[in-house]
């Protein structure tokens, strides 16, 4: 009986931390969605302790404890993908992204260059801004 | 901003190659006028954007290292905003000879890409054991996709053209090896065409390329799990919102 109470306390744990983190923008929906079903599972068996038992003798395992087990792991598992998942799509942006830096840096280059090159021709741009480094090349 | 039709794009991948970078870029500008060099610095430690810059060349400095796959995809991005029609890879450890940039760009005339194979009967270029096993394996399989006879399909040596261009701009794999055979049969699921072209190779100027025994199985087991992924992936069609970027 104790370890049913445990798992409804944890699972109620879960859920208010989970939607504290949502309202206070900490967490987005997207990673929200697993910690909920994992939440909402473990406060279900909590407070129906026969729904594990009834899955048990259901599923033909032995012991309900290992139903607990596989079934915890089967959600880790899909946590974990995901957030391969999301950090794969994360990472190509990044990388999307240093690329276009790296073009827009050498157009800026290329036209810091060129207005250098204008003033030496003393064609000062009106309020040119100091300018503290010196043309390469 | 767009080019006249026979100016042509080198892009030079560069991670810490200062030392070569230097002369390579040099030798291309003096092949030929119509080679516009663009350096495209991988997030190096040492000078190459400094070195490259002094000779001559534009520098797209990447903030980290991205690898060859990264690095040539901004380089093609950057051909097609400017408007070059034709880009060329050009290693910048000097292994590529810049007199071949012609020959091999002139594999464009009869196909989308043309690539500079190095085991065509000309040079000297050998490698034994399972590296050279992994390389016939790989060439005959590509070489399938592409339904024509390839040598050499991971060579760095390649040339693309407008339509190969905006084709890798939508994707160039970033993944190791991706970059040379993802790369290709990416390119022929797409429809476009390829061609090779034998060069001779030249030794590297400075340094030394990895290589070993367990490095060889280790790439051959790598090539061939990069290989097969790019064949069981779906031929993709260019997006069309990115091809106008």
């Amino acid at each position: 009986m104790t370890i049913a109470i445990t798992g409804v306390v944890l699972a109620l744990v879960m859920l208010v931390t989970v939607f504290t983190m949502l309202l206070t923008r900490r967490l987005r929906e997207k990673y929200a969605v697993l910690w909920i079903i994992i939440a909402v599972a473990m406060l279900l068996l909590g407070l129906f302790p026969q729904l594990l038992l009834g899955l048990t003798t259901l599923l033909g395992v032995v012991l309900p404890a290992n139903l607990l087990f596989a079934m915890a792991i089967l959600l880790l598992l899909g946590v974990s993908l995901h957030l391969s998942w999301e950090q794969s799509q994360a990472e190509d942006e990044i990388r999307r992204a240093a690329e276009e830096l790296a073009i827009l840096r050498a157009d800026h280059d290329d036209l810091e260059r060129r207005l250098a090159a204008l003033d030496r021709l003393g064609n000062p741009r009106p309020s040119a801004p100091a300018s503290d480094d010196e043309p390469r090349g | 901003m767009t080019q006249t039709p026979d100016t042509v794009l080198v892009i030079v991948p560069a991670w810490n190659e200062d030392r070569n970078v230097g002369n390579t870029v040099r030798e291309i500008l003096s092949a030929d006028p119509r080679y516009h060099v663009a350096v495209i610095d991988d997030g190096s430690v040492d000078d190459t954007a400094a070195v490259a810059r002094d000779a001559g060349a534009t520098v797209l400095t990447l903030p980290f290292n991205l690898g060859v796959g990264g690095a040539m995809r901004t380089g093609f991005t950057y051909a097609q905003r400017k408007g070059y029609r034709r880009a060329i890879q050009v290693d910048a450890d000097g292994q590529h000879n810049p007199a071949d940039i012609e020959r091999v760009l002139a594999g464009l005339e009869k196909a989308d890409i043309s690539i500079g194979a190095r085991f065509s009967d000309v040079g000297d270029y050998t490698v034994h054991g399972p590296r050279r096993w992994a390389m016939v394996m790989l060439a005959a399989i590509v070489s399938r996709v592409a339904k024509t006879r390839l040598t050499d399909v991971t060579s760095g040596f390649r040339a693309a053209n407008a339509r190969a261009i905006s084709q890798y701009v939508t994707y160039y794999p970033a993944e190791y090896l991706g970059d040379t055979l993802d790369s290709l049969v990416v390119a022929c699921h797409s429809g476009l065409t390829v061609t090779q072209i034998p060069v001779a190779m030249r030794p590297r100027a400075h340094g030394v390329p990895s290589q070993g025994a367990l490095g060889s199985t280790v790439y051959l087991a790598r090539s061939l799990f990069a290989l097969g992924l790019a064949l069981l992936r779906r031929p993709r069609r260019p997006r069309s919102s990115e091809e106008n970027a």
